[in-house]
C-alpha cells in the first residue's frame, strides 16, 4: 500500500465523520419537528401534501398501522414503476423508441427499486427510456430511501417513549424525510454532479465522430449469417474501421444524486459509476463515493441525540467505522499486490508515478487502485450497490470483503435506515447475551430486552442468511441456474453466490460474470429481495412497538453501560461471528479456494 | 433437608445410578423435543445411525467404522445432555421425597368449637378444610398450615427447616403461623387451619421440586430463541453445502461430494449444543441451589425476578435491629412523676402481647416494683393495636390510657379537643436523635411522659448492605418509628434511605412508586401487616416464622428466617442467567476451532488446498472430523459441574464483570477446542484407532 493511498483513506473518513454530527444533529431535528429554517419555510407545502392525500399529521399509529401503510405504499410503488417498464414504449420522453420491458426483468427491477436493493439485471441506456428512469426509478430512489429511514426513526421512538401503544405516522415521516433531507442534499449534489461533467439533459442518444478511427478485422458473414470460410478452412476476415460512435445521454445527475446518496446504488448507465457520463472526475468521484456512507453515517448521530445520549450513537458509529476500516486495509493492499498471474505475463503491477500498479483488471485509470478498491468496499458495506470498476475482475480476497460485507446482513453502515436499524437489532442481540453474563435481565436504553423482542431480532438477522444459502443452494442445483455461468471453477460459484448476496441483503452490487437477466434469476433475486426488505422491515416495527410499550428501566450502578468500548468490541463481535459461523462454508468453497488455487499455480511455476 | 445432605447428594452413587438410567429413558422422542438444539442432534444421530447401517450392506458414502464412530458420539452427546438434565433433577427428586416422607396422613383432633376445651373427634388430617379448627398437644404432628388461636408451644420444624432446635409458636403476634408435617414437642395449641387439601405450604414445595424443570423463565425463553435462531442458521449453512460441493464437484472435476456423515457431524458440531444440552439443568440445579440455602421459590421466574433487584426494602425490626425493642426508661413530663407514668405504662400494656408491650410491663416491675394486676377484675376493656391507629391502651376506671407514636397519640388528643404541647415535641425528638424509639403515653387528654426502646443494631449488617450497594441494589429501611429515629437507626445500620412512620398504606405507596419509576422492588417482611406490600413486590421473601398470611403474599419463603438472605437469592438468581450467558458465549466462541477442523477434512478430496486452513495439523480427515465430534460431546459432561454449580457472582460492576466472563468464556471458548481437538486427535492416532 503507498504512502498516497494511505491519505486519501484518512482524508475520506476524516471527512466522513466530520460530516455525521452536523448532518446527524440536522436530521434529529427535523424528526423531533424543531424548527430549522426549511422545514418552517416548507411547512406550508408540506401541510398542503397531507391535505391533498388526506392525511391527518397529528394522528400516530399503532406499529401495525405503520407496518401496513409501509407495505402498501412499497407496493404502490413497486406496481408503478412495473407499469411504466411495461408501458413505456406508448409513453412520452423516450427519444431511442426503447421498446417496453419483459415481464420478468420488469418485475424484478421494481422490487428492486421499491426494496432499496437496486439491483440490475438491465443496462440502462439499452432498456430504460427517460420517463421510466425519471418517474419509476429515481422516485423510487427517493422514497425507498426514505422508507428505511422511516422504519428506523419508528424504533428510535419505540426507544424513546413509554408505556406508549404509538410510534409515530408513516406518512409524516416519508414525507419528512423526503422533503427536508433527501431533496436538499440531492439538489446540491446533482448540481455539483453536472458541475464536473456528469449528464442532465432530455436530448436524444448523440452521435459523435471518433478522433480516433479504430480498425479491425472481423469474420466474413456469409447471407445466411454464417461465417465464411476460406479453402484451407479458416474464417475469412475483413477489416472494419469505426468512424463514429453513439453516446448514450440523459437526465444522469438528477439520478445519480440520489442513488449514491439514498443507498440505492442503481446506475443510470450499466456500467454505473465507472461511466464516464455518470463519474466523469476524480472530485465525483470523491463526492459520489461520500454521499454513500454519508446518511448512513449520520443517522447514527440522528439516533444518540433522538434517544438522548450521542454517546449511543458514537459507539455504533464506532463500531461501524472500525469494521469498515478494518476491511479496507484488507480489499486495498489485495488489490495493490496485484495478481501474481499478471506479472508471470509481464504486466507491470509496481506504483510508480506514471501509473498505480496493481490489479488494474476491469478498473478505470481515473480512479486507480485505491478509489477503486475503497468504492468497492463502502458501496457493500452501504447497501448501496453502485460500482466504479468490475468486483468480478478483483483478486479473490478483494472480491471476498465486498461479499462479505454484504453477508454481515449491511450493517457496517448498510442502506440508510436499514443499516442501523439492522445493527440496532445485532446490538440487541448483543446485550442479551452480555445482560446474561453479569446476571440481569438484559436492557438496552432502558428497555427489557425480552421473548418477544429477541424473537423479531432473531427473524431479522436470520431472514438474509437464509435467502443467501437458499438461494445460492437453487441456482448451482437447477440447470437453469448454472447455464448462467460464464466462469468455470470455484468462480463461477463465486459469481452465483456474490449475486444472491447482493440480493439478499438488498445491495444491488453486481459482480458480473454472471448472466443475471434470464427469467429464472429475475425471479429468484426479485423474490429474495422482497423477502430480505419487508421480512425485516416488519419485526424491526413489531419491536418498536413492543419496546415503546415498556417503560424505562432507570440507570443503575448494575446496569451494562452500552457506549464504552467493550460493548464496540462486543457488537463488531457479534456481527462478524454470525457473519463468519454462517458464511465460512461457502465462502470457502468460492473465494478462499481461488485466492489459494492462485497462490498454489504460482507456487507450481 | 439440611445443606449438608443437599450438597452430599452431589456425589451420591444412588442419584447418579439413577440419572444414568434416566439418561436413556429420556430418549423418547417427546422429551427430546421440548429442547430445540438437542433435538436436531437426536435426528441426526438417527440419520447417521441408518448411514451406518446401509454401509453395512456395502451402500455407504464412508466407511462403516467411521460411520460407527461418529453415530456413537452422536447419541453419546444425546446421552450427555440427558445425563446433566438427570443429575440436576435428581438432586431435586431427592428433596421432594424428603419433603414427601413428612407428608403423612396426620390424624387430627377436630374441635367443635374454637375452645381448648370444647369437645373433638379424631379425623383424618386430609379432611380437613379451610376453616377447621384442631387442638394439637405434646407429641401430635400438626395436621395442615394453620393460624395459632390460642395457646402457647414449643415446635420442632426440623422436617421444613433442617433446623433441629425448636421454636415457639403462640397465638397472636408474628409467631402463629405452624405448618404442616411439624411437630409439637410440649403444651398444646388450637390451630385454624388455612389451606385445603393440596394447598398446603408442602404441597406447593413439593410441586415446585418436582415441577422446576417444567416452568422455563422469561430469560430462559428468550435464549431458547436464540438458541434455535442459531442452530436454524447453521443448518442452513450446513444443509446447502451438500448442492454446493456436488457444484464444487462437477466444476472443479475432482473429489467427491461432501458425505452425509460428515454434513450431520458439521451441523453437530456447529449447533449450540453445549449450552442447549446444559440449559434445563442450569435451571433445575438453580432451583436446587435456592434450596440449600433454605429458601423455597414459588418460581423460577421469582429466582431470577431477583437477580434483576434495584431496591430492596426491608422491614427494620428484626431484620435490621435485633429481635425487638427493650422498655429501656420512663421519661415523665414536668407535674408527672415518673412512678405515675411507670403505672400508666404498665396497665396501657397489660394486653399488649408483643415483646414490647411485654418489656413495658417488666420494665415498670423490675424499677417501682408493679405487679401485674388481674386487669380482668377491675373491669378494664382494652383497645388492641390497629395499623391505622397506631396505639393501644386500656380503658379503665374511667381513665383512658392510651400508648403509641408521638404523632398518633398528638391526633388522638387533638380529637378529644385536647392539645398537644410543642415543648413535649423536644422530649421526643431527644430519645429518637439517641436512635431510640419514642412511645407516648396519655391519659385523656394529657401526656404523661414516654417510654424509651431502645433498638440494636444487628452485628455486621453494615457490610452486608454495602454489598448489595455494590451490587447494584438500593436498600431502604422501612419502620414505624418516626423520622428521627429512622434516621438514626439508617445511618448506623448504612442503609441508602429510609421509610420512618410507615403504615400499610405508605409501603404499598412506595413500592408502587418505584415500580412506576421502572424499578424492581424485592421486599422481606414477616408481619401480617406486610402482605400487601410482599404481594405488590416483584420479589418477596417471606420469613417462615412469620405469619400465614405474609407467607401466602410472598413468592419465596425463607426457612431460616434470615431477612439478609436476599442477598444469597440475588446472587443465585444472577448466577442462573450469568451461567447461561456464560456457555452461550463458549459455545458459539468453540466453533471457529471446529470449522478449521472440519472445512479442510470435508473437501480434502474436491479442494486439496483448502488443507492450509488444517491449523491444528490434524491427522487425517477421518480422524479430524471424529476428533472434533468427541470434542463436542465430552464438554458437555466437562461442563456439569459448572452448570450445577453455576458461575461465582462477584459484586465488581457491570462492566468489570462483563469484561472477565468475555474473556474466561469467550476467549477461553475461542481456544480451549484448538487444544482440545488437536488433544483427541493425538489420542485417536496413538490409539491407532485412525
Amino acid at each position: 500500500m503507498t504512502s498516497n493511498s494511505l491519505l486519501q483513506i484518512v482524508f475520506y473518513m476524516a471527512v466522513l465523520i466530520a460530516l455525521a454530527k452536523p448532518l446527524g444533529s440536522y436530521m434529529a431535528k427535523i424528526y423531533d419537528d424543531e424548527p430549522v429554517v426549511i422545514n418552517r419555510w416548507l411547512a406550508p407545502f408540506e401541510a398542503w401534501i397531507y391535505r391533498l392525500s388526506g392525511v391527518n399529521p397529528q394522528q400516530e399509529m399503532r406499529w401495525t398501522d405503520y407496518a401496513i401503510a409501509l407495505l402498501v405504499f412499497n407496493l404502490l410503488g413497486g406496481l408503478a414503476v412495473f407499469g411504466l417498464q411495461s408501458l413505456q414504449a406508448s409513453l412520452p420522453l423516450n427519444p431511442q423508441n426503447l421498446p417496453n420491458v419483459s415481464p420478468d426483468s420488469a418485475f424484478n427491477t421494481a422490487v428492486s427499486f421499491a426494496t432499496n436493493t437496486n439491483w440490475q439485471g438491465y443496462g440502462g441506456e439499452v432498456t430504460m427510456s427517460y420517463l421510466t428512469q425519471m418517474l419509476g426509478l429515481t422516485v423510487q430512489n427517493f422514497v425507498s430511501a426514505a422508507t428505511g429511514m422511516a422504519t428506523l426513526v419508528a424504533l428510535i421512538r419505540g426507544f424513546t417513549r413509554r408505556k406508549a401503544d404509538i410510534i409515530g405516522n408513516f406518512w409524516v415521516d416519508m414525507t419528512r424525510s423526503t422533503l427536508y433531507i433527501l431533496m436538499p442534499l440531492s439538489l446540491v449534489l446533482a448540481l455539483v454532479l453536472v458541475g464536473q461533467g456528469v449528464v442532465q439533459t432530455f436530448s436524444p442518444y448523440q452521435t459523435v465522430s471518433l478522433l480516433e478511427r479504430v480498425s479491425y478485422e472481423q469474420p466474413k458473414l456469409g447471407a445466411d449469417g454464417v461465417a465464411l470460410q476460406d479453402a484451407s478452412g479458416k474464417p475469412e476476415l475483413e477489416a472494419v474501421e469505426v468512424k463514429e460512435q453513439m453516446i448514450a445521454v440523459g437526465p444522469a445527475a438528477s439520478q445519480v444524486a440520489i442513488k449514491q446518496l439514498g443507498t440505492n446504488g442503481g446506475g443510470f448507465f450499466n456500467v454505473n459509476s465507472a461511466h464516464p457520463l455518470e463519474n466523469p472526475t476524480p472530485l465525483s468521484n470523491f463526492l459520489e463515493m461520500l454521499s454513500i456512507l454519508l446518511i448512513p453515517a449520520a443517522l447514527c448521530y440522528t439516533f444518540g441525540m433522538m434517544v438522548g445520549d450521542t454517546r449511543q450513537g458514537w459507539a455504533i458509529l464506532a463500531a461501524m467505522t472500525l469494521m469498515l476500516v478494518a476491511l479496507i486495509f484488507v480489499t486495498v493492499p489485495a488489490e495493490q499486490s496485484g495478481n501474481p498471474a499478471f506479472s508471470a505475463l509481464g504486466v507491470d503491477q509496481i506504483a510508480s508515478a506514471e501509473q498505480s500498479g496493481g490489479n488494474m483488471e476491469g478498473k478505470e485509470t481515473r480512479f486507480g487502485i485505491t478509489n477503486s478498491a475503497l468504492w468497492a468496499v463502502v458501496t457493500t458495506a452501504a447497501s448501496n450497490g453502485s460500482v466504479n470498476a468490475m468486483h468480478d475482475s478483483f483478486t479473490p480476497i478483494g472480491g471476498l470483503v465486498p461479499m462479505w460485507l454484504m453477508q454481515l446482513g449491511e450493517v457496517v453502515f448498510g442502506g440508510v435506515g436499514s443499516g442501523l436499524y439492522g445493527m440496532i437489532m445485532f446490538a440487541i442481540v448483543a446485550v442479551f447475551v452480555s445482560g446474561l453474563m453479569i446476571g440481569r435481565t438484559p436492557e438496552y436504553l432502558g428497555k427489557k430486552i425480552e421473548a418477544y423482542e429477541m424473537k423479531m431480532a432473531a427473524i431479522t438477522i436470520l431472514i438474509p442468511p437464509l435467502m443467501v444459502l437458499g438461494g445460492t443452494a437453487l441456482a448451482v442445483l437447477l440447470e437453469v441456474g448454472k447455464s448462467s455461468i460464464f466462469n468455470p471453477g470455484a468462480h463461477g460459484f463465486s459469481e452465483v453466490l456474490y449475486a444472491l448476496s447482493s440480493a439478499g441483503n438488498n445491495n444491488g452490487s453486481a459482480f458480473g460474470g454472471l448472466s443475471a437477466n434470464t427469467p429464472f434469476y429475475n425471479t429468484l433475486l426479485g423474490v429474495v429481495m422482497l423477502f430480505s426488505r419487508y421480512w425485516l422491515a416488519v419485526p424491526v416495527l413489531a419491536i418498536a412497538g413492543a419496546l415503546a410499550a415498556k417503560k424505562i428501566v432507570p440507570v443503575g450502578p448494575g446496569t451494562l453501560p452500552t457506549h464504552t468500548p467493550l460493548f464496540i468490541v462486543l457488537l463488531i463481535g457479534t456481527v462478524l461471528m454470525v457473519g463468519a459461523l454462517t458464511f465460512v462454508p461457502a465462502l470457502a468453497l468460492g473465494p478462499v479456494v481461488e485466492h489459494l488455487q492462485m497462490l498454489g499455480a504460482v507456487a507450481a511455476k | 433437608m439440611n445443606n449438608k445432605s443437599v450438597l452430599r447428594s452431589l456425589g451420591d452413587p444412588q442419584i447418579l445410578g439413577d440419572a444414568l438410567v434416566e439418561s436413556f429413558r429420556k430418549l423418547s422422542p417427546q422429551q427430546q423435543w421440548k429442547n430445540p438444539v438437542m433435538f436436531v442432534v437426536y435426528i441426526g444421530s438417527m440419520l447417521t445411525t441408518l448411514l451406518w447401517v446401509l454401509a453395512l450392506n456395502g451402500e455407504g458414502q464412508d466407511p462403516p467404522q467411521f460411520i460407527l464412530a461418529i453415530t456413537l458420539w452422536l447419541w453419546g452427546t444425546v446421552l450427555f445432555a440427558n445425563f446433566a438434565e438427570a443429575i440436576a433433577e435428581g438432586r431435586s427428586k431427592a428433596q421432594a421425597a424428603f419433603l414427601r416422607s413428612a407428608k403423612r396422613d396426620i390424624a387430627a383432633k377436630k374441635l367443635d368449637e374454637p375452645r381448648h376445651d370444647a369437645n373433638y373427634s379424631k379425623v383424618a388430617g386430609s379432611s380437613l378444610r379451610r376453616g377447621d379448627v384442631v387442638l394439637i398437644e405434646a407429641g401430635d404432628f400438626v395436621p395442615g398450615d394453620g393460624e395459632v388461636i390460642e395457646g402457647v408451644a414449643s415446635v420442632d420444624e426440623s422436617a421444613i427447616t433442617g433446623e433441629s432446635a425448636p421454636v415457639i409458636r403462640e397465638s397472636g403476634g408474628d409467631f402463629s403461623s405452624v405448618t404442616g408435617g411439624t411437630r409439637v414437642l410440649s403444651d398444646w395449641l388450637v390451630v385454624r387451619i388455612t389451606a385445603n387439601p393440596g394447598e398446603a405450604f408442602l404441597d406447593r414445595m413439593i410441586a415446585m421440586v418436582e415441577n422446576a424443570k417444567r416452568q422455563k423463565t422469561p430469560n430462559e425463553i428468550a435464549l431458547t430463541i436464540l438458541l434455535v435462531a442459531l442452530t436454524l442458521v447453521f443448518l442452513m449453512a450446513t444443509v446447502t453445502l451438500l448442492p454446493f460441493s456436488w457444484y464444487a464437484v462437477a466444476t472443479s472435476g475432482s473429489g467427491q461430494p461432501i458425505t452425509l456423515t460428515v454434513l450431520v457431524a458439521l451441523l453437530v458440531c456447529l449447533i449450540p449444543t453445549t449450552i442447549g444440552g446444559l440449559l434445563s439443568a442450569i435451571g433445575v440445579a438453580g432451583i436446587g441451589r435456592m434450596m440449600q440455602k433454605n429458601v423455597i421459590a414459588t418460581s423460577g421466574r421469582a429466582v431470577e425476578a431477583a437477580g434483576d433487584i434495584d431496591v430492596l426494602l426491608l422491614d427494620k425490626t428484626g431484620t435490621i435491629t435485633l429481635g425487638n425493642r427493650q422498655a429501656s426508661a420512663f421519661i415523665a413530663v414536668a407535674g408527672v412523676t415518673e412512678r405515675e407514668l411507670a403505672d400508666a405504662a404498665q396497665l396501657a400494656s397489660m394486653a399488649d402481647e408483643t415483646p414490647e408491650g411485654r418489656s413495658v410491663v417488666v420494665l415498670a416491675k423490675q424499677k417501682y416494683g408493679f405487679r401485674e394486676r388481674d386487669v380482668q377484675s377491675l373491669g378494664a376493656t382494652f383497645v388492641h393495636f390497629s395499623a391505622q391507629t397506631r396505639m393501644s391502651g386500656v380503658n379503665i376506671e374511667g381513665r383512658q390510657i392510651r400508648k403509641g407514636a408521638a404523632d398518633a397519640i398528638r391526633s388522638h388528643i387533638e380529637e378529644q379537643g385536647g392539645k398537644f404541647q410543642p415543648e413535649f415535641r423536644k422530649v421526643v425528638d431527644d430519645v429518637a436523635r439517641r436512635g431510640s424509639t419514642p412511645l407516648v403515653v396519655s391519659e385523656g387528654t394529657r401526656v404523661l411522659g414516654v417510654i424509651e426502646l431502645k433498638d440494636i443494631v444487628k452485628g455486621g449488617i453494615k457490610e452486608r448492605f454495602a454489598e448489595l450497594r455494590q451490587m447494584g441494589i438500593k436498600t431502604i429501611m422501612i419502620t414505624g418509628d418516626n423520622r428521627l429515629t429512622a434516621a438514626a437507626i439508617a445511618a448506623e445500620a448504612g442503609v441508602d434511605d429510609f421509610l420512618a412512620e410507615a403504615t400499610p398504606e405508605a409501603k404499598l405507596k412506595l413500592i408502587r412508586q418505584y415500580q412506576a419509576e421502572g424499578r424492581l422492588v424485592a421486599m422481606t417482611g414477616d408481619g401480617t401487616n406486610d402482605a400487601p406490600a410482599l404481594a405488590q413486590a416483584d420479589v418477596a421473601v417471606a420469613m417462615n416464622s412469620g405469619t400465614q398470611a405474609a407467607k401466602e403474599a410472598g413468592n419465596m419463603v425463607d426457612l431460616d428466617s434470615n431477612p439478609t438472605k436476599l442477598i444469597e437469592i440475588v446472587e443465585t438468581g444472577k448466577q442462573m442467567l450469568m451461567t447461561r450467558g456464560a456457555l452461550t458465549t463458549f459455545s458459539i466462541a468453540n466453533d471457529v476451532a471446529k470449522y478449521f477442523a472440519i472445512i479442510p477434512a470435508a473437501f480434502a478430496t474436491t479442494y486439496p488446498v483448502l488443507d492450509v486452513l488444517n491449523v491444528m495439523e490434524l491427522a487425517t480427515p477421518a480422524s479430524a472430523i471424529l476428533s472434533a465430534v468427541i470434542f463436542n460431546a465430552l464438554i458437555i459432561v466437562a461442563l456439569i459441574p459448572l452448570a450445577l454449580k453455576g458461575i461465582k457472582y462477584k459484586p465488581v460492576g457491570a462492566a468489570t464483570l462483563l469484561q472477565n466472563n468475555l474473556l474466561v468464556y469467550g476467549v477461553g471458548g475461542l481456544i480451549v477446542p484448538f487444544i482440545g481437538i488437536k488433544a483427541i486427535d493425538l489420542i485417536l492416532v496413538t490409539l491407532g484407532l485412525v
